[in-house]
């Protein structure tokens, strides 16, 4: 059912405008983890470079973001679920924003890792970055269609990326083990693998915020609550 | 590029012996929403029928220092009061038609001072419209004002003002007496007028104040406290006492 407008059309417009904005930023860093690790697996350090670079396109747009957040519980005193859409918008952009740091991270572990031979061929880490992209597709998918389901998938793949996560890390403690000359390259790519799996956690903190803006309903730091 | 259609240069009130507002010096930008805000008595009333000359109506009243409107001063020997209004037009708290027909009503003005003699069907239409009250009113435009509900009352206000061509709206609480459709209705209105015309609005309602204007003054006890963008005014105000006053902390 299509979502009827607000009286305000200029009302209507800057809440839209901060949507169209989120999705802008969400592609942006969409992109920034594809070329990270584009640059990991073509050992291609000029695309590594460009990563890093480039970060500031990303943190200007979530300056905006917050920015125009903040205007707008000061002067239009959103309510509902315009002022729970607004809430949730100034959470997201802050994960946004730190999903293109971990990319950043990730490329200059990049920088570092060409200068050296090859440790192993890239297997499971480019698998991971597809599960990882896919979570911060699907967790802007369910904001834009504001559907808990799509939301919920972004959930399910979390848990499959942090079960690849720990199978790297035993994967490399083996490497480490048997050559310690390898040791600097296996925790160069541990930490790849831990950017990408906090990536994943970031997608998650979005769906989680979602659902809270679908349903109003608090879903995060479910796990610890039970404790 | 802002230009400022009236600008106030120390402008001093006295109401008798009492004084109501001291030394007020600012600008109101054209094609802007400027919002005056400020606790009961801090005159923001009085300042804002200042600038159509409604207080000369009141005995016993004083001004001293210049308005000028259009870099003339209103307050001149040589200047007509009803002119003066005619250009510089006001909307009430309480929805106010006249007890004629909604036809009338809007024409009643022109008629007056030969606004529009030529085509007044076109003239009140094009008001009717312009308040966006048209696609409601258009087929009972022969039957009394009285009638219609508070907000359109409210609106055919506004196009009433408006069919005399005016290049400032005073709005003195416009909103004050409606349910809140018919508020959000006039907000939107007053979003949209400001592309034609220049709107100064008195409110009591900072919520109001936040969402429709540009510019915000803060007036206290007669006196202009802070006068800025809306946004700074509602995100981070220059002044200790404004943060007070838009926060709820005045006692």
């Amino acid at each position: 059912m299509e979502e009827r407008k607000h009286t305000s059309s200029h009302y209507e417009m800057e809440l839209q405008e901060i949507k169209n904005n989120l999705i802008y930023l969400g592609a942006l860093t969409e992109n920034v983890i594809r070329l990270a690790m584009k640059s990991l697996t073509d050992r291609d350090t000029q695309m590594a470079n460009k990563v890093i670079a480039n970060d500031y396109e990303i943190d200007k747009m979530d300056k905006e973001i917050e920015e125009k957040c903040i205007k707008m519980l000061a002067l239009r005193q959103p309510t509902a679920i315009d002022l729970r859409f607004i809430t949730t918008a100034i959470k997201i952009t802050g994960h946004l924003e730190r999903i293109g740091d971990m990319a950043v991270n990730i490329a200059e572990k990049v920088v570092q890792l060409n200068e050296e031979p090859k440790l192993k061929p890239y297997i499971d880490l480019p698998h991971m970055s597809d599960m990882v992209e896919k979570m911060v597709a699907k967790a802007l998918d369910s904001l834009i269609k504001r559907d808990l389901q799509i939301a919920d998938e972004v959930r399910k793949i979390e848990q499959q990326v942090d079960d690849l996560n720990e199978q790297i890390f035993r994967e490399l403690l083996t490497f480490m083990m048997e050559d310690s000359k390898s040791i600097h390259r296996a925790l160069l790519i541990m930490h790849v693998s831990k950017n990408l799996e906090r990536i994943a956690d970031h997608a998650q903190g979005i769906a989680d915020m979602v659902t809270y803006m679908i349903t109003g309903e608090n879903v995060r730091h479910l796990s610890t609550d039970a404790k | 590029m802002d230009s400022d259609i009236i600008k106030l240069n120390k402008v001093n009130f006295y109401y008798g012996p009492t004084r109501a507002l001291t030394d007020i010096t600012m600008n109101f930008v054209k094609n802007k929403v400027t919002a005056l805000i400020g606790p009961s008595g801090c005159g923001k009333s009085t300042l804002l029928r200042l600038l159509n000359r409604m207080n000369d109506l009141i005995d016993g009243t004083r001004v001293e220092g210049e308005i000028l409107f259009e870099d003339k001063n209103i307050y001149a020997s040589d200047v007509d009061s009803v002119e003066i209004r005619r250009k510089i037009g006001m909307v009430f708290q309480k929805p106010n038609p006249f007890p004629k027909t909604i036809y009338n009503n809007i024409s009643y003005g022109p008629k007056l001072t030969g606004i529009g003699a030529d085509n007044m069907d076109a003239l009140v239409e094009r008001s009717l419209r312009q308040a966006v009250l048209w696609d409601e009113v258009k087929d009972i435009l022969n039957k009394s004002a009285m009638n219609l509900s508070g907000g359109q009352q409210q609106r055919l206000c506004i196009a009433r003002a408006l069919a005399m061509k005016p290049d400032v709206l005073l709005m003195d609480e416009p909103t004050s007496a409606l349910d809140p459709i018919s508020t959000a209705k006039i907000e939107e209105l007053i979003e949209e007028l400001k592309k034609d015309y220049t709107i100064i609005i008195v409110t009591h309602n900072m919520q109001q104040a936040a969402r429709i204007s540009d510019e915000t003054a803060f007036f206290y006890i007669g006196n202009l406290v802070e006068y800025n963008k809306t946004e700074k005014i509602f995100t981070n105000p220059d002044v200790k006492q404004t943060e007070d006053y838009i926060t709820g902390r005045f006692g």
